[in-house]
């Protein structure tokens, strides 16, 4: 069992969420973020004072998959994510332990 | 100056500060003899009857000339009432929700439940201060500096007018209409200490305030007798409607002084505080510029020419000060912001307190155009070079705008717009009467010094009393959740 990290921008993440239900994964968590790489930010003026902001507001999007999703996971969201700037974010993948269901307290990759 | 002071808990202060309390009132109630309220009848003023007649037809025309003459005072009298309390609720919304809203956007979000609750703690006090002394104190006597107590617990204030200050409606309405007004000129200042003062400081300088400097103030322009009365022959006539200096300067003046000796806000200015949520100042700034009819067009104490005049011209000054504020910023930074245009706007309303019922609907544009571009300098600009954390500008806007309007009200002030010295009298620097402009700078001058040494005597008692400054965790942490024990917003609820 892998997990796939994917933080990405959050004017994609309607495409990405529709990518992968459409190869038949609906199960993820989503979360707002805010973080920044190379993008650099923006700056904010009140009253004549400037703010610079450079945590910029991305979405993170993690799925825990069997190994054999995992490489047609990756690819969608590297296709419905991308847009060839800067500030598109990144993938990052690592191995689970173990995955239970709360409900029936099943284990493994049936638990998925 | 004053900087972080030694930690004092909060129920020590507060016993100190029960034992002040009871001490003024015990002073108060002791000196004033008890006597039952006036229970006026429910008519109101009326004129003296015409000629007696000698003969049967002339009798009952005069007669009904008399019944005639009186039906129309009556007229006119609910016509200016039914103006003067809405203008009276629109003053108060524009301490609650106008300016809390307004400053409760531009702070941090940890503190927006601790400086709207400075702005409606106060719509709480001050009602009982004035009723108690208050007006009194304002509108009592006729001494050239302050009133005295012969309207103390409201005795003697009923339906029945107060021919010295607004002969056609009850005293009630115009008692009420000013308590208004001394509800929302404490209030101001909390914008120059916010985030950072003590809730029951607060409480003890607000009371001190309003008696050592407002009250005063108050008195010396519009109360009878007093030195710089325009309309009632004072020494020094101050030209002042609505309270450019009475409330304008003094509060902004006096935010200045807080501001130092409170000291900057920890990280200031290095850590970025932008304001939290530019939605709620957008609405508080809206809800100030309606509510500014009630304060200008208000003042005029009826509902004729002058109220109409008053209305447009504080409009004008708002609108023109907008555009002035958001044409420097579009000049200095490359574009208009929102939080710029409100600021704007409210500059010009400032500015043009003074002024509104002075000056005609044209002076009105230049004074709002003048007040926008120069309040703008001065939080920007001068407010960086002096470096004083003035946290939501109060000096900036009201201090500054409220002294450049008292100045441009010499200047623009017309007879054909108000004969406050009698018919054909000069009025102001446009109809030749350049002496006006000296005797505003009287008035702005007294303004200033009552501001500068009444708040630093307050201070320094307050500090001793209650303390004036939270601790660097309270301040940390938020006032919401350390003085007052609750978060503005639960979202997760």
């Amino acid at each position: 069992m892998m997990k796939i990290e994917a933080i990405i921008q959050p004017s994609r993440f309607e495409s990405v969420k529709d990518a992968l239900l459409e190869i038949g994964i609906d199960g993820m968590t989503v979360t707002e973020v805010r973080g920044h790489g190379r993008q650099k930010g923006h700056t904010e003026v009140y009253r004549g004072r400037e703010y610079t902001v450079d945590l910029l507001p991305k979405i993170k999007v993690e799925l825990v998959l069997p190994d054999s999703l995992v490489n047609r996971a990756v690819e969608t969201i590297l296709k419905s994510a991308k847009t060839g700037k800067i500030g598109d974010g990144k993938i990052f993948l690592s191995r689970v332990e173990e995955a239970i269901r709360i409900r029936n307290e099943e284990r493994g990759e049936s638990a998925l | 100056m004053g900087g972080l002071e030694p930690f004092a808990p909060e129920n020590l202060s507060m016993k100190r500060m029960g034992i002040l309390c009871c001490c003024i009132l015990t002073l108060v109630l002791t000196s004033l003899p008890i006597r039952a309220q006036q229970t006026p009848a429910s008519s109101p003023v009326t004129s003296s009857a015409a000629s007696p007649a000698s003969s049967e037809p002339s009798k009952a025309v005069a007669d009904k000339l008399n019944q005639l003459d009186q039906r129309v005072t009556a007229a006119q009298s609910s016509a200016d009432n039914a103006w003067m309390l809405v203008s009276a609720a629109l003053v108060l919304m524009m301490t609650g929700p106008g300016l809390a809203l307004f400053y409760g956007g531009l702070v941090r979000h940890k503190n927006v439940l601790a400086i709207m609750m400075q702005s409606f703690a106060l719509m709480a006090l001050i009602t009982v201060l004035w009723a108690l002394v208050g007006y009194s104190l304002c509108f009592g006597g006729n001494g050239p500096v302050i009133g005295n107590f012969q309207f103390a617990m409201l005795r003697g204030v009923g339906v029945i007018p107060n021919a010295d200050y607004a002969a056609t409606i009850p005293q009630l309405t115009f008692m009420v209409y000013q308590l208004m007004f001394a509800v929302i000129t404490p209030a101001l200042i909390t914008g120059a200490t916010a985030e950072r003062m003590k809730f029951s400081g607060t409480l003890l300088f607000m009371t001190l305030w309003f008696l050592i400097v407002y009250a005063p103030m108050a008195h010396m322009v519009w109360g009878k007798g007093g030195f710089l009365n325009a309309s009632m022959g004072g020494k020094f006539p101050t030209l002042d409607f609505a309270g450019g200096t009475v409330v304008h300067i003094t509060s902004g003046v006096s935010a200045l002084v807080c501001a130092l000796y409170l000291g900057k806000r920890v990280g200031y200015p290095k850590q970025p505080m932008p304001p939290h949520s530019l939605v709620l100042s957008f609405i508080g700034a809206c809800l100030l510029w309606v509510g500014w009819f009630g304060f200008n067009a208000g003042s005029a104490l009826s509902s004729g020419g002058l109220a109409s005049s008053a209305f447009v011209a504080t409009h004008f000054g708002a609108a023109a000060a907008a555009l002035s504020w958001s044409a420097a910023e579009w000049l200095k930074n490359g574009r208009a912001s929102a939080l710029g245009a409100i600021s704007g706007a409210v500059a010009g309303l400032v500015a043009i307190t003074p002024a509104a019922g002075f000056v005609g609907p044209r002076s009105a544009l230049g004074i709002g155009f003048i007040a926008g571009a120069f309040c703008y300098w001065m939080v920007t600009k001068f407010k960086s070079i002096f470096g004083y954390d003035d946290s939501l500008d109060a000096f900036g806007v009201h201090g500054a705008g409220g002294t450049i309007g008292a100045l441009l009200t010499g200047v623009c002030a017309r007879v054909s717009v108000n004969a406050i010295y009698g018919e054909g009298k000069p009025v102001g620097g446009l109809d030749g009467h350049w002496g006006q402009v000296g005797n505003q700078l009287v008035g702005i001058a007294l303004a200033w010094v009552f501001a500068i040494v009444g708040t630093f005597v307050i201070l320094k008692i307050v500090d001793a009393v209650t303390g004036v400054r939270v601790t660097e965790d309270q301040e940390i942490q938020g006032l919401d959740i350390t003085l007052h024990g609750e978060e503005g917003y639960n979202l997760e609820a």
